[in-house]
Formats: C-alpha cells, sequence, structure tokens
C-alpha cells in the first residue's frame, strides 16, 4: 500500500526541472487570468516543491489518508504555485490540462484556495494570518490520536504582521508542538511596497526564537538547503520548528525579481513570452 | 393608469463612473487640504482602497499598520481620541471582520469619532473569490450601538457621504466597491446621514436598494414600466439610522416593497426595512440578495448575474410581491 507516496527520493536536477515546469505554469495561468499574484508565487517554488516532491508523506491517489502530512498556504494568494505543484504531483482534483482556467468562472483553480472547489486542499486560506492555527489545531489534534502527520505552514512575511500569527506562535511551542513546521517566505516585499516600508519585521529570527521555536535560516531557492532544514526540523523534539527562507519575489524572471509591481499583477501576453524565453 | 405614468419617466442608462473606492481616495484628499485633522490608517492595501491618493500629498498624516487590521482600527480610534478624525481604511471583509471587535470597543463602546471604510465590498470584487469578498459587514456594523452605516451608489454620492461622514461627530462606517460604477446622481446631488433619496417615482410598488443595486433597481423599474407596473426606486444610503419616513410612507403608497443589496440577505438592509414596514405599515416584500453561500471566483458581472443580484432579479422579485399583494 501507498507505493506511491513519499520519499520519491528526487534528485536535486529532477527537482530543479520540475521548479522550471511550475514556474511556466505560473506564468502562463496568471496571464491566462489577467489577474492574481505573480511575485510571491515564484518566491515559493522550491519550498513547495520541496515539500510535495521530496519530503511529505502523501498519497495523491489517496488524499485523504489519515495519517498524511499536510501543507497549508496560509499566504492562500500565491495559490498558483500550489495548484501547479499538485497538478503536477497528480492529485485528481487539480487536473493539469485545466491550470489556464485559473480565476474563471467555474473553474476547480480559484483565485484563492478553496477547498469546495479542490478537496485535497488542507484549507481554504487567501484572509492572511490565519494559517498558523489551524495548523496547530491540525497538529495537536492529530498528536492526540498518535498519529505520524506532520504539519508545514507557509507564511508571507509580510503576512507575519499580523497578530493571529503571533498568538499561534506562542500557543504552538507552549504545547511543544513539534510535529508543527512553519515556513516564512521572507521576500521582503509584500502589497503596497517592500516590507521594511510598510511595517518592519526584523529580527525575524530572533522574534520566533524568543517565542520559543526551534530556527532554521536558509536561502529558500536551494534544494539541499531546504531538504537540510526540513529534516532539522524533523529532529527536533519538544519545540515546533521555523523555517526563515530568504527568497527573491518573482524568482526566475528577470523583470518580476524583486519588483513590487508584479506582487499583484498580471504579466502582458508580451511579458509572458519574455518571461517563457527566461524560463526555458 | 401607472402605464401612463411610467412612460414618462426617463430609462435609465448604465453608464459607469468611478469605482466608489476611487471617489473616496479622491475626497479623502479634499478633506485632508481642508483640515489638518484628518488622518488615515492603513494595512498594506492603500494602492487598492485608494488612501495612496492621501499618503502621496500628506505622508506625515498617513499611519501604515502593516496586514493587522484590528491594530489599524485600535490605532484609528486612539487618534480619534485625541482629536482627530481618522479614516482607517481595508477591504472591507478585513477591516470589519477583523477590526470588529476594535469597533466596538475603541468606537462604539468607547465612544470615538472614528471613519472606517471598507472597499472591495459585496462579491462583485470578481476573481478574488469569497475570501476577499464582503457579505457581511453591513449586519455586523449595524449591530455596533451608535455606529452611522453608509452604502453609496456611486461617485458622487461617495464623494457626498464621505464628506457627511467627515463633519459628523461619532463612528461611521462606509461601503465601497471595487469595479467602476453606475452613474446614478449628477454632481449637483446634495447628501444627508440618514435622509434616502427616491431616485424615479412610482406608485405600484417601491424599489429600496444601495450600493452598486441602485442602478440595477432603475433598470428593473424600467422592466417593469415595460409591463405597466409603476415602481419607485428608492436609494438606502444610509443604512443605520434608516430613514423610516421614506420607507413607511412607500409601504403606505405602494403596498409593495422589494430590498434588493449586495450582501447576505440576513441582517442587511433588507431586515432593517422590514422591521421598519413591520413597525409602521405592514405590507407584502421579497428580498434580493445573498442566500445563506458564498460565491466564487469569476468577473464581477458573472458573480451578480449567478448569484441573482441583477434587474432581472429585481423584476421578478416585484413580480412575485405583486402577485401576492393582489
Ligand atoms: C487579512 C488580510 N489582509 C489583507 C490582505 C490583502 N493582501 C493580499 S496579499 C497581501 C500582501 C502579502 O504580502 P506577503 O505576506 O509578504 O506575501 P508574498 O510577498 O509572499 O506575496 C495583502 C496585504 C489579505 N489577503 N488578508
Ligand atoms: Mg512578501
Amino acid at each position: 500500500m501507498l507505493e506511491s507516496y513519499f520519499h520519491m527520493a528526487k534528485s536535486i536536477d529532477e527537482l530543479q526541472t520540475i521548479a522550471k515546469r511550475v514556474r511556466r505554469d505560473i506564468v502562463e495561468m496568471i496571464t491566462a487570468a489577467k489577474s492574481g499574484h505573480p511575485g510571491g508565487s515564484l518566491s515559493a517554488v522550491e519550498i513547495v516543491v520541496e515539500l510535495y516532491f521530496n519530503h511529505m508523506r502523501i498519497d495523491p491517489a489517496n488524499p485523504k489518508w489519515a495519517d498524511r502530512d499536510r501543507f497549508i498556504l496560509s499566504k492562500g494568494h500565491a495559490a498558483p504555485v500550489l495548484y501547479s505543484v499538485m497538478a503536477e504531483r497528480g492529485y485528481a482534483d487539480a487536473p493539469k490540462g485545466k491550470l489556464n482556467t485559473l480565476r474563471q468562472f467555474g473553474s476547480v483553480f480559484q483565485g484563492h484556495p478553496d477547498r469546495r472547489f479542490i478537496p485535497s486542499l488542507e484549507a481554504s486560506t487567501g484572509s492572511l494570518g490565519q494559517g498558523l492555527s489551524l495548523g496547530l489545531g491540525m497538529a495537536l489534534g492529530s498528536r492526540l490520536d498518535a498519529r505520524p502527520s506532520r504539519f508545514f505552514v507557509m507564511l508571507g512575511d509580510g503576512e507575519i504582521q499580523e497578530g493571529q500569527v503571533w498568538e499561534s506562535a506562542m500557543a504552538a511551542a507552549f504545547h511543544k508542538a513539534d510535529n508543527l513546521v512553519a515556513i516564512v517566505d521572507y521576500n521582503r516585499i509584500q502589497l503596497d511596497g517592500f516590507v521594511s516600508d510598510i511595517m518592519e519585521i526584523a529580527p525575524v529570527v530572533d522574534k520566533w526564537r524568543s517565542f520559543g521555536w526551534h530556527t532554521v535560516e536558509i536561502d529558500g531557492h536551494d534544494f539541499a538547503a531546504i531538504e537540510a532544514a526540513l529534516a532539522e526540523a524533523a529532529g527536533t523534539k519538544g519545540k515546533p520548528t521555523c523555517i526563515v527562507a530568504h527568497t527573491i519575489k518573482g524568482k526566475g524572471v528577470s523583470f518580476m525579481e524583486n519588483n513590487p509591481k508584479f506582487h499583484g499583477v498580471a504579466p502582458t501576453q508580451d511579458e509572458l513570452k519574455l518571461a517563457l524565453q527566461e524560463l526555458n | 393608469m401607472p402605464a401612463q405614468i411610467n412612460t414618462a419617466k426617463p430609462k435609465f442608462e448604465i453608464k459607469l463612473g468611478a469605482a466608489t473606492r476611487e471617489a473616496f481616495g479622491r475626497t479623502l484628499v479634499e478633506l485632508g487640504r481642508e483640515n489638518r485633522d484628518v488622518v488615515v490608517v492603513d494595512a498594506d492595501l492603500s494602492k487598492s482602497t485608494m488612501t495612496t491618493y492621501f499618503a502621496k500629498e500628506f505622508p506625515d498624516r498617513f499611519f501604515s499598520c502593516g496586514i493587522a487590521e484590528a491594530n489599524m482600527v485600535g490605532v484609528g480610534a486612539g487618534l480619534a481620541m485625541v482629536g482627530k478624525i481618522p479614516f482607517v481604511a481595508s477591504f472591507s471583509v478585513f477591516a470589519v471582520n477583523k477590526g470588529f471587535e476594535q469597533m466596538r470597543i475603541g468606537a462604539a463602546y468607547g465612544r470615538s469619532n472614528l471613519k472606517v471604510v471598507g472597499t472591495h465590498s459585496g462579491i462583485s470584487i470578481g476573481e478574488d473569490g469569497p475570501s476577499q469578498m464582503s457579505i457581511e459587514e453591513i449586519s455586523l456594523a449595524c449591530s455596533l450601538a451608535g455606529f452611522v452605516v453608509l452604502a453609496p451608489a456611486d461617485e458622487n454620492a461617495t464623494k457626498g457621504l464621505v464628506r457627511a461622514a467627515a463633519a459628523y461627530d461619532g463612528p461611521v462606517f462606509i461601503r465601497c466597491g471595487r469595479p467602476k460604477a453606475p452613474v446614478v446622481y449628477g454632481a449637483d446631488q446634495k447628501f444627508e446621514i440618514g435622509k434616502s433619496i427616491q431616485v424615479a417615482a412610482g406608485t405600484d410598488i417601491a424599489l429600496i436598494a444601495n450600493g452598486l443595486l441602485v442602478a440595477q433597481a432603475l433598470l428593473a423599474a424600467d422592466l417593469l414600466g415595460a409591463e405597466g407596473v409603476s415602481a419607485r426606486v428608492i436609494d438606502m444610503h444610509t443604512v443605520k439610522p434608516l430613514d423610516r419616513d421614506a420607507i413607511s410612507r412607500a409601504a403606505a403608497e405602494t403596498g409593495a416593497i422589494v430590498v434588493a443589496e449586495e450582501h447576505l440577505v440576513d441582517g442587511g438592509l433588507g431586515v432593517r426595512v422590514a422591521q421598519a414596514v413591520a413597525e409602521t405599515n405592514p405590507c407584502v416584500m421579497e428580498f434580493v440578495g445573498i442566500h445563506d453561500r458564498y460565491a466564487e471566483s469569476g468577473s464581477p458581472d458573472e458573480m451578480l448575474e449567478k448569484y441573482g443580484l441583477v434587474a432581472r432579479d429585481i423584476a421578478a422579485a416585484a413580480r412575485k410581491a405583486l402577485a401576492r399583494k393582489r
């Protein structure tokens, strides 16, 4: 049973190939939709690919398997990266051929992750700041049932300005939820501009540490580093782990990289052409 | 002879004006020029709520709180308590749902001169989907004792009502939208808190609406007019305090009322009008709004069509009410 699931032990080359396909999907689907959030989708690619292809104990053919690991995209506006990875990974309710219907009337690929349309999604998100509480609740409940499941919550760096994030961070450490991992996509840009101009969040690592979390700081585009950080989290007992992943918003498309404009603006057809050339 | 009355009525044509959030942003700048006490608090959405215009012109009176709406509302209440006229703005769903307790303690119960502006209200935001859509906030805001609750129909109404809110001493919630709004009013129209506006005369039935649905109600009145039905259209831009006089008059004079709103029918304009009708001149009523569900992604028009918020739906509700009236 469950042969199809975990530790497919992909090589870094293979993961990079997948990541490139995912990036192409992201820019294509957002262009087709004429709206959406390319920047924060592209910054999260390696982390989401690593989780779904190399780390989480999941079985796409059996998405409701009770002992599975779970991923919550708390920064729900980055839905395209999750849709593309789930499609690539073979979830039947996230059909690859339909990715380009993103945000259109009747599409399962809603503007933000929506469990009514894709039951394999672990949470309906889009209102920032809530995912870590959900992850903690899942982690505590599954620990109560002595399940082996682990819970991964991806947060935006702007998102961690929400007070609820710190309420859940405090509670997770208090409850010694070592089956819970927070991953901060530290791309330094939020909606209105650079994080440091909107609301400074530094020192990020110190904050999580002072809230009682084990912390790991990595380059969020380096598969080996992500793999090592996730392994370190798995080996950390008695406290939750926060992975602070330094990333580049818009990563992989030169004119989107580190450009606040592409937080929530779709590429034009011409921009798409350029982007796809770069992602070849 | 209602048919004759109605043929004299000019046909309403949809002419898109500025979005109400755009009108809010522009008006805020005018207010900022006129009064140094006007300040703005933002939660990383200034380019969407259009407080960015104010931020550019008055950077020292613009306070960024980051993505933290509860704090934004609380800080706004604090600014009011030292004599400022604070406008705090975010998407309606975040400002009110996340800042609700702060609106209650800091502004309603705590009595302060706070102005909360929610943009991207209703389901006409379209593609982003339900997590960013607000279909509860009128009900929530109306449940706060002493709050004034406004839902302007177009750019001119927004300008007038934002100005009225700034001049009014007390907590106000203003509901704005994302898409360009059909023009209902001329630039010289006057707006007063608590005073509804009859935008079309009629005697057989009254269509009471606010926000984007005022234009749809006007279109519905034309559809009904073609069937010989004379429909009065009332813009109930102030949901609280309600214009009970206009409502009881409409009930008495027409004997049938349809209320239309881009909001849940539970707890919105409709139930408030129904309460006033029940207390004054009971008559048949029908309700156009969102019924106990969330919408989805799609274009704004697709949303309004699917969820039953267009002229056709208002006209159908009117026919139902008229059938019950007979
Ligand atoms: C509670 C809440 N407030 C505001 C928004 C609007 N919003 C969507 S994305 C975004 C910026 C997010 O920035 P960040 O968390 O840094 O995400 P990333 O850079 O990864 O895209 C904002 C303010 C929201 N979705 N939820
Ligand atoms: Mg960011």
